[in-house]
């Protein structure tokens, strides 16, 4: 299958995604800000169909609206209480009003499904290369800040009485989340984000209780799910997302098993 | 050198006065136990004393010197009530966390973090707890663990906010000899806050306790007293005393009981905090 250009592309574009959501996923499960991260990537659906409304770039769209959410709701601090609500209710706008463009979009039906669901095949060239250059400043934006992160997700209270600035490293880190989210869209769609971005990080966290260990087994099942993924999509003919999908699932509840039987 | 000074410290918080003109001095090396009810203002007192709640007026000094925010001479042990229990990672990635969590740039976890860390797990008895998961240890173990966090960087003040909640009577005993043991054996200072007198009453030097924007500090049998608690409480307040035992009374109801159990039953308010943590 590597004789073919578009999957070379492929593997490299969803490789460099997922290395990405593995990583940057993993703090997002160790946080609890998994619907967080879900709701930015519909966000990112309204940016895009907007883009593609107004005759831009959709993954411009994507990834400024994704930014620009992700950084107001890192500022916007974080009470508990009403948090989900005020997620869900940003979530559901966001998906309303990508639709409301798509009505006035003519040729919607193609663009949305690709935007929803992921055109891994689609991605081309000049697309890869702003993947990479965006996934290399995004992980070392997270290197920098990974020591406060760690701290502040795992105690908040004392990471602030030792001078940890707690909004600006929440604010940082879901701007980075904003960019894996963005790169995920890519790969596996609006809708299906969850799948790289959360699903190798909690199986992850639940095969391993170390921290470091954890984090580099989150990019390597990442990696494999969605190399596995392309590979059987190759094979098969059924649709790439699904098979990501299917993998990150199977691999997640063998994680569960593996915890239960550990235990 | 005292370790902590409040000079006529009034806060403010939603309106309501937390302290109003409180002084006290808590001088060094000295282990106090801080009481009060729920929010009489243990755990903003704690928080202003680290530079993270303002002060309306008044001043307060650490170790002779004014508050600052991220004060590497105080050593904190928060209610946690945030901490993830959930995680499933070892005690010493979390011991870890801390120890170069203020570090922006990717601290490496270096040979000199690394022996700092196993000292301050020593000095709690943890070293082999801190190989297992935060969520499998018990009550008891967890705040030996969360202890030793509050030893690095070698303060010489120790705030503990409410170590003994939620642990049983021998476990409490084991959290207040390890803090006994910490102030003799590192010179430190120590303000521990609980709701009850009694697993303390024989290991500290001093009380210091709050209630109705005062706070009087001093030896347990002149603070712990009818009179004094009624001023405290704004209530008529009787002290009963059995052997080592103290028993604050309103009325028929065991004041300090009735707090702690309050406590357990409702976590969804925090009395003490008075404020919305962001």
């Amino acid at each position: 299958m590597f004789e073919y250009d578009f999957m070379r592309t492929a593997f490299a574009a969803s490789g460099v995604a997922a290395v990405l959501a593995g990583v940057v996923g993993f703090f997002l499960v160790l946080r609890g800000q998994t619907f967080a991260g879900h709701a930015l990537s519909h966000v990112g659906f309204t940016g895009a169909t907007g883009a593609v409304l107004f005759g831009l770039s959709p993954l411009g769209g994507l990834v400024g609206f994704t930014l620009v959410a992700g950084i107001a709701m890192g500022l916007f601090g974080e009470k508990l209480a009403e948090r989900d609500v005020a997620i869900g209710m940003m979530l559901s706008l966001a998906l309303g009003l990508g639709l409301l463009f798509l009505h006035f979009y003519t040729s919607a039906a193609t663009q949305a499904a690709a935007l929803l669901f992921g055109n891994v095949l689609g991605v081309d060239n000049s697309a890869l290369l702003t993947l990479l250059l965006m996934a290399a400043a995004s992980l070392a934006a997270l290197a920098f800040i990974v020591r406060p992160l760690i701290f502040a997700s795992l105690q908040a209270e004392l990471a602030e009485a030792r001078g940890v600035p707690l909004r600006f490293v929440s604010a940082a880190f879901l701007a980075i989340v904003a960019i894996a989210t963005a790169e995920c869209a890519q790969i596996v769609g609006v809708l299906l984000v969850f799948t790289l971005m959360v699903g190798p990080a909690a199986a992850a966290q639940n095969f391993s209780r170390r921290l470091a260990i954890g984090v580099a087994l989150s990019a390597g099942l990442a990696l494999a799910e969605a190399w596995g993924g392309l590979t059987l999509a190759f094979y098969s003919d059924w649709p790439t997302s699904f098979w990501i999908t299917a993998l990150s699932g199977v691999v997640y509840f063998a994680s569960i098993a593996a915890r239960r039987l550990a235990a | 050198m005292s370790a902590l000074r409040f000079d006529d410290v009034t806060i403010r918080l939603g309106g309501r006065d937390i302290l109003a003109a409180a002084s006290f001095i808590v001088e060094d090396r000295e282990f106090i136990g801080m009481l009060g009810a729920n929010g009489a203002g243990k755990t903003t007192l704690m928080r202003a004393a680290l530079g993270l709640t303002p002060v309306a007026s008044g001043s307060i000094s650490v170790l002779d010197q004014p508050v600052t925010r991220g004060n590497s001479s105080i050593g904190y042990m928060p209610q946690n009530r945030g901490l993830a229990l959930g995680v499933r990672l070892t005690g010493y990635d979390v011991v870890a966390s801390a120890a170069i969590g203020a570090r922006f740039g990717f601290a490496r976890l270096d040979k000199a973090t690394r022996r700092e860390i196993d000292w301050a797990l020593d000095h709690v008895d943890a070293r082999d707890l801190a190989r297992r998961s935060i969520g499998e240890l018990s009550g008891g173990e967890r705040q030996r663990l969360l202890l030793s966090q509050a030893l690095l960087g070698r303060p010489r003040l120790l705030l503990l906010d409410e170590p003994l909640i939620s642990l049983d009577p021998a476990h409490q005993k084991g959290v207040v000899d390890i803090a006994r043991r910490l102030r003799d054996e590192l010179k430190v200072a120590i303000v521990f806050s609980a709701h009850e007198l009694n697993p303390l009453v024989n290991a500290i030097d001093r009380v210091l306790y709050l209630g109705a924007g005062a706070a009087v500090i001093g030896a347990v049998d002149e603070v712990v007293t009818g009179p004094v608690l009624s001023r405290l409480y704004g209530a008529e307040i009787e002290v009963v005393r059995i052997k080592d035992r103290f028993f604050v009374m309103a009325g028929d109801v065991d004041v300090e009981h009735d707090a702690h159990r309050h406590e357990h039953g409702d976590h969804v308010h925090s009395h003490d905090r008075g404020d919305a943590h962001v």
